[in-house]
């Protein structure tokens, strides 16, 4: 135990406050006041992986490790397209999740926007369109902002969440 | 040790058979050996491979002209076997493997969905791979069907598969996905379960097909690296530098030994990522945030690395047919150097901690057992592999440049639980900052690509790396035109997929979470 508080004590906090941050620091509370404005205090999204290579869930995951800290703006990541605010979608829509991605849209209670995260879901990405693939995200259900990157970085992620509730407000 | 002596004494076995091998080919795959096979015997040769010991390393087919070429790998003493065996796509149907080898399964499965190779004695003619995309009785790779397909409706959800059920009182079953409940790739599991207890577990994947073998057909050399760099994003770096060589190998390329110590620099660099963010993560699913706050930290400074010295937190594109797109500056080295003794002190605190924690300890040992025995059967690798007793790790044993001129360490534990998983993961973060460090120390001067040739036609070649995952197996087929005619990754997570389904036995619902993090097979790289 002793091991442990000595560990966190010395790592203290890593989040990032540090000059070459403060970017994300300044955006993040642009974000926090939005969602502040618009969603009562916390946006709920629900992640949905339609048929990605993995990679833009990795960066997604990034989001929640103690630099970025997603949740400190009032932004967390829900196990229930019943419970979200917005879905966050990845990969070109395989055509085998066809039918879960437009049932999961359609789960999620209005109103909702949708944020097509990477090049395969903003334009099917190296996938494209295929006897397998539907390719983007908007080919199978509306999309209101578009992150690209292959995959975004966590800090396109961050900038392209609040893009996303400007254009909803 | 020399190469193959294992070889005449199969190829006798095989005689008293009476199996006929046409024709051995040393050159045609190249470090592997291959063997041409009458159809009738594809069984026989399977029965005795297993009765030898030699493990089932993946199964894929060819569509050439009227005829399907199929192809099955085996591993011994870190050689590699091929057999091949043809037949006509107006018969097309062969002897099961998996009988002898239960990991055979899936792939034949697969082969069967894509091409319409039907199995005899096959113990599960269930489809695997298609779902609703397209109609039972037309085969996507085969090359009159159309890339774009068919079918230009909406596909339905595949809700009719018929999961296999165990009958009695108080067995109720859950069904759980294609959308899980964290940010995580989808499929669905079926779960039988008494109480808490978990009876059974049958894992229904194929929601992230993408066609990628049909898609990778046409593509020239550099589009192919690129595609294979996103049959499983986490493993990037392997799939690119596995399918890179298959390329340079079908080409005769020679690739400077600069480019190649850079790619195993990635390689590392690939390992060490994925080990942290896991470590961290299975700690979470027991409750333990402590170890994914700190874990994600070192995780995210290490990506950071990756992105100052690379350009790609994730390291995508860098491996390239040829060898690597740039050079490593002494300014690279100034970064990684520090970062990498930074990681080793971290670790030095971290490490003990999770080891003699004892609430982990009490969540992590004796859950999600796999056995050496199954392990074995399966022919599981990786870390999969080596926490269940099988020593095996293709750097080390096959040896593919830079490592057959390394001495690589790999770990091999006995208690095949989620403890000895992380245990060997842990150790592997070790194994590649010394091999990292060693390295950049003797970093070979020189080019870091050399030119692709004019066309390469009608060449094949095969590429075996260890991902972080275990290892992967890519077959890259040119046609006449130097286009690529047929790729295909056999990612590790065929095989740890399975190994899921039985470690999971016994243990209680609530701990799927963690045995399945414990695992981490690709989606991905399976679907494909
Ligand atoms: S955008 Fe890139 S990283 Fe994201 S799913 Fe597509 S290929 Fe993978």
């Amino acid at each position: 135990m002793l091991r442990i508080l000595n560990k966190i004590w010395h790592t203290g906090t890593v989040t990032e406050r540090r000059p070459r941050d403060a970017e994300i620091e300044r955006f993040g509370k642009q974000v926090k006041r939005a969602i502040d404005r618009r969603f009562r205090g916390s946006l709920a999204i629900r992640q949905v992986d339609a048929g990605s290579c993995n990679a833009c869930e990795l960066e997604i995951h990034a989001l929640n490790n103690p630099y970025y800290d997603i949740e400190r703006f009032g932004v967390h990541f829900v196990a229930s397209p019943r419970h979200a605010d917005a879905l966050l979608v990845t990969g070109p829509v395989s055509r085998h999740m066809e039918t879960a991605l437009r049932r999961t849209w359609m789960a999620t209670p209005s109103p909702k926007f949708v944020i097509a995260a990477g090049n395969c879901a903003c334009d099917g990405g190296e996938f494209g369109v295929s006897y397998a693939s539907c390719g983007a995200v908007e080919n199978v259900i509306p999309v209101d902002v578009k992150i690209p990157g292959c995959p975004p970085t966590p800090r396109d992620l961050l900038w392209g969440i609040l893009a996303a509730i400007d254009v909803k407000g | 040790m020399s190469r193959f002596d294992w070889l005449s004494e199969y190829l006798a076995r095989l005689e008293d058979e009476h199996v006929v091998v046409r024709r051995g080919d040393a050159a045609r795959l190249a470090p592997a050996h291959c063997l041409i096979l009458d159809a009738e015997d594809w069984g026989n040769v399977a029965r005795v491979a297993a009765d030898s010991g030699y493990r089932w390393a993946g199964l894929w087919g060819d569509p050439v002209a009227e005829q399907v070429i199929v192809h099955a790998g085996f591993v011994h003493e870190g050689d590699y076997l091929i057999l091949i065996t043809e037949v006509p796509l107006s018969h097309p149907v062969l002897a099961s493997h998996t009988p002898y080898y239960p990991a055979a399964n899936r792939l034949e499965r697969h082969l069967q969905d894509m091409l319409g190779i039907g199995f005899l004695d096959h113990t599960d003619g269930r489809r695997w791979t298609r779902h609703r995309a397209w109609p039972e009785g037309v085969y996507p790779l085969r090359n009159d069907f159309p890339v774009s397909g068919n079918s230009p409706h909406r596909t339905p959800a595949d809700s009719d598969y018929p999961f296999e059920r165990i009958l009695g009182s108080g067995v109720y079953e859950i069904p759980v996905g294609p959308v899980h409940a964290g940010i995580i790739e989808p499929g669905h599991f079926r779960f039988q379960a008494v109480g808490e207890e978990i009876l059974r577990l049958e894992a229904r994947l194929g929601y992230v097909h993408k066609g990628i073998e049909k898609i990778a057909v046409g593509r020239d050399p550099v589009g192919l690296a690129r595609l294979a760099g996103r049959v499983s994003g986490d493993a990037t770096v392997a799939h690119t530098w596995a399918a890179c060589m298959a390329m340079e190998r079908a080409a005769g390329l020679d690739i400077p030994p600069r480019a190649l110590a850079i790619r195993a620099i990635l390689a590392e660099c690939e390992r060490v990522a994925n080990h942290l963010g896991d470590i961290g993560a299975i700690c979470n699913d027991v409750g333990f945030t402590f170890a994914q706050m700190q874990f994600g930290r070192l995780r995210e400074d290490w990506l950071r690395g990756n992105q100052s010295v690379f350009g790609h937190r994730l390291l995508m594109d860098f491996i390239v047919p040829g060898g690597v797109v740039r050079n490593l500056t002494y300014q690279c080295k100034k970064i990684l150097q520090p970062q990498h003794e930074a990681l080793s002190r971290e670790l030095d605190d971290l490490l003990p901690i999770i080891d003699d924690h004892s609430s982990l300890e009490d969540r992590l040992v004796e859950t999600g057992y796999l056995s050496n025995e199954e392990a074995q059967r399966l022919g599981v690798t990786g870390y999969m592999g080596k926490a269940s007793g099988q020593d095996y790790d293709v750097r080390r044993d096959h040896g593919y440049a830079p490592y057959d001129r390394l001495d690589v360490p790999s770990p091999c534990l006995m208690e095949g639980d989620v403890a000895e998983r992380i245990r060997v993961r842990a150790e592997e973060i070790r194994h590649s900052l010394k091999l990292m460090e060693h390295l950049m120390r003797r970093l070979p001067s020189g080019p870091v690509s050399v030119s692709w040739p004019e066309v390469v036609s009608k060449r094949e070649g095969i590429g075996l790396v260890e991902s972080w995952r275990g290892e992967i197996l890519s077959f890259v087929r040119f046609g006449e035109d130097g286009r690529v005619a047929r790729f295909f990754p056999r990612d590790p997570s065929w095989f740890s997929w399975p190994a899921l389904e039985r470690l999971i036995h016994g243990n209680i619902v609530p701990d799927f979470p963690v045995c399945n993090k414990s695992v981490n097979a690709s989606y991905s790289g399976h679907d494909l």
